[in-house]
């Protein structure tokens, strides 16, 4: 594209590769805000959407990935990368006051690799103890456990208040401050790390005034299991187990993305039914998250009749898994090369008794829920999330979406059966409490329009082609992208050329949603928060992985 | 006069996999003679105790909606009088513990755990639970929760299907029934003479 083409030509010292649709940028540590302030700043093309920043350890040097894309052409990406040989204390620019969700992917890039991000005002870990010994990524982490014991005591709150700040003075020299959080007179609320509306383990710390919010801290690593370090010691078919237990509600279709990615590294060739089932099965899967994140949020408000009924229609989907794939939450079905292993002869004839249900059950939802006055008081008018700050912040998936940002991955790069199947992108444009809320059940009705379409037309030959023995990767970095329930997942692998990946990284959905909280919970009624949570229907595990 | 049985009126005998380990305990008991008038109370209160339990969900990852859906309207535990799920420790008689419990956690678990009244008993759910799991070769992982808390039952899956967590609830029933209510703990069981009390909420 020639817009892109005349920016990278405004960088002299970016050494750039193009594939296809991707440009390969690497620049040096010095130019690296130089290089991103341009891609955001100008206005011909903004690169105003930074997908993930993927922190790597090359053995000798250090670095960092950023992501970026365009939110005008989302299909288009831009990885900027840069390196650094200093292993003792690596500093590199922050990047936070051009992207409000920098903030919490340069915190995770220190926690991981101890690389300091200069000017970012807070250097916290993200996800492990603030006294935590090394840096579990990097390739020469010591994992002995007698260095880091199972700790006895909860952590204490001054180190969690305390906000390190590394910049480097004039002269060159390494400069460390360190400011509080909170005031000391400011009133601060404890909400988790066990709380049965945190949607797993996630502690907010919340600042209060009266009964407004002032400031929210989320803490995360309550169920950080360390899965991307996991995943360099297992082979690229005993990976996909993993990533099912990270976002468990969406996990068929992040397995599929896996997948996807691995498929095309290895130039796969993957049987259209294969392609057709698993777009069935990532469309049930959707609905059923978006049932539980309907009946979770109702719930959350305070309606425990819809989540009851949430769960009842979600346990027809969980049947039809169970007789397919053998499993109900985790149907362990998408593996290299296709399925697992053929659909059960009546699958189609319990999908097909499936869809009408599923119709009439969601207009009972919108006659019990939606048109509720008790319940459009509470959504209405609350939560407001712009656009700009939606793309900022990375909101995607229905987030996104309910705010105007077209962002559905299964429009932009139709992967697997999407490019046979008609169906609309579910927009709206207020970005309110109540729009999330019922953009998830009018996407559920679009799922259930895919499904129709394909149900019907699955064609012959096998479902899962033949591999090799022993799966290796050539060497190369791969990058895919699908449309999880709670917003865009990508799995980033680095290879080597051996039977284990030098380094993969997943992009949580989730993690955006909780910055996205901590921006649109500020000014508002602490009764909401939870509320709010709901609405944008986070998982923790997908968060700490 | 017959003190103690493991009959529970929610499952048959039969369809329990293990029934010597409990009969053996019981005939331990009759044999070294039980005072029947105590027993008789012991039985009464056991039965009340044993069909109302009241959980404490510490729900972190994917068996927690495994726990959702026996608790929602398919699988329905309330059937066994276990609804009533509490969000104080102070008011549960047991811990559910759903999913993989990491370093970070672990002394949240142990405090919680600390704030249940006597008698307390906990449910391991799930491989994490009871061993690490799938987890096993992570850095961050507790491998096994036993390391923390003692556990009365161990649910394995990953996650258990919700059949499977019934299953254990029956079995923890059954224990409970089986238990001399006098003598059991009064209070908390305290490392070092310290007081129980761990603090705030």
């Amino acid at each position: 594209m020639k817009v892109i083409q005349d920016l990278l030509a405004q960088m002299p010292y970016a050494e750039v590769v193009r594939q296809d649709k991707t440009y390969l940028v690497t620049v040096p540590k010095e130019q690296l805000y130089a290089a991103a302030s341009l891609l955001k700043n100008n206005e011909k093309l903004s690169f105003d959407y930074l997908n993930d920043i993927v922190g790597i350890d090359n053995g000798d040097s250090l670095g960092a990935v950023y992501i970026l894309s365009a939110s005008q052409f989302p299909s288009y990406i831009i990885r900027l990368k840069t390196l650094t040989d200093d292993r003792e204390q690596p500093t590199m620019d922050s990047v936070i006051d051009l992207w409000l969700s920098a903030d919490l992917y340069e915190r995770e890039v220190h926690d991981f690799f101890g690389i300091n991000f200069l000017h970012n005002p807070d250097m916290r870990r993200l996800f492990l103890r603030q006294d935590w010994k090394g840096y579990p990524l990097r390739k020469d982490y010591d994992a002995n456990p007698e260095l880091n014991p199972i700790p006895t005591e909860n952590e204490n709150l001054e180190a969690m208040e305390d906000l390190p700040t590394v910049d480097i003075d004039l002269n060159g020299k390494r400069r460390e401050q360190h400011q509080k959080l909170f005031e000391k007179e400011e009133y601060v609320v404890n909400f988790g790390p066990q709380h049965p509306s945190t949607h797993g383990a996630l502690h907010l710390r919340v600042s209060l005034d009266g009964e407004i919010i002032k400031k929210i801290d989320p803490n995360f690593g309550y169920i950080h299991r360390g899965i991307e370090k996991m995943c360099e010691t297992y082979t690229y078919p005993q990976i996909p187990h993993l990533i099912d237990r990270m976002d468990y509600l969406s996990g068929t279709i992040h397995r599929h993305g896996y997948c996807l990615a691995v498929e095309k590294a290895l130039q796969l060739e993957v049987s259209d039914r294969a392609h057709y089932i698993r777009t069935i099965i990532d469309e049930l899967t959707r609905i059923a998250s978006h049932l539980l994140g309907w009946g979770c949020m109702a719930n959350d408000m305070g309606a425990i009749t819809a989540f009851i009924y949430g769960m009842r229609d979600r346990e027809k989907i969980m049947d039809i898994f169970e007789q397919t794939c053998g499993g109900r939450l985790m149907p362990n079905y998408s593996c290299i090369g296709g399925v697992m292993h053929d659909i059960h002869p009546e699958f189609q004839k319990k999908v097909k008794a499936f869809v009408p249900y599923m119709r009439k059950m969601l207009k009972e939802d919108h006659i019990l829920f939606t048109g509720n006055p008790i319940a459009r008081d509470r959504m209405d008018g609350v939560g407001y999330l712009s656009k700009e700050q939606a793309i900022s912040l990375g909101a995607t998936g229905p987030t996104g979406r309910a705010s105007g940002w077209s962002n559905d991955v299964r429009k932009i790069e139709p992967y697997a059966a999407y490019r046979h199947a008609d169906f609309k992108e579910m927009l709206r444009s207020d970005g309110l409490t109540f729009d999330r809320y019922v953009i998830r059940l009018d996407e559920i009705e679009e799922s259930l329009k895919i499904i129709e379409q394909l149900i019907d037309n699955i064609p012959g030959g096998a479902c899962c082609a033949k591999t090799k023995a022993i799966i290796k990767l050539p060497e190369g970095e791969f990058f895919q992208r699908v449309e999880g329930s709670h917003g865009e997942f990508d799995v980033f692998i680095s290879s080597k050329g051996e039977k284990y990946p030098w380094r993969v990284k997943f992009r949580s959905p989730c993690m955006t949603l909780v910055n996205t909280l901590k921006h649109i919970a500020v000014g508002g009624k602490i009764a909401d928060l939870i509320m709010l949570g709901g609405s944008l229907d986070y998982v923790v595990p997908c968060i700490d992985r | 006069m017959e003190v103690k049985d493991i009959k529970i009126k929610n499952m048959k005998y039969e369809d329990f996999k293990d029934n010597e380990t409990l009969e053996s305990y019981v005939q331990e008991l009759r044999a070294n003679g039980v005072n029947v008038a105590v027993a008789k109370i012991d039985d009464l209160i056991n039965w009340g105790r044993s069909n109302s339990v009241w959980p404490l969900v510490f729900g972190t990852s994917c068996c927690a909606i495994e726990f959702m859906c026996t608790a929602a309207a398919r699988y329905d535990f309330a059937r066994f009088g276990w609804e009533v799920t509490r969000n104080s420790p102070r008011q549960a008689d047991v811990l559910f513990c759903c999913g993989t419990v990491v370093h970070k956690m672990a002394p949240v678990l142990k405090r919680l755990y600390d704030q249940m009244p006597e008698p307390k008993y906990v449910m391991a759910i799930g491989s994490c639970t009871i061993s690490g799991g799938p987890f096993k070769k992570s850095y961050h992982t507790v491998m096994g929760i036993d390391n923390i808390v003692p556990v009365d039952v161990y649910v394995p899956g990953c996650p258990p299907r919700p059949d499977a967590m019934i299953y254990g609830m029956m079995q923890l029933s059954r224990k409970i029934k089986m238990q001399e209510f006098f003598k059991l703990p009064k209070q908390p069981a305290t490392p070092q003479g310290e007081t129980a009390e761990g603090g705030e909420a």
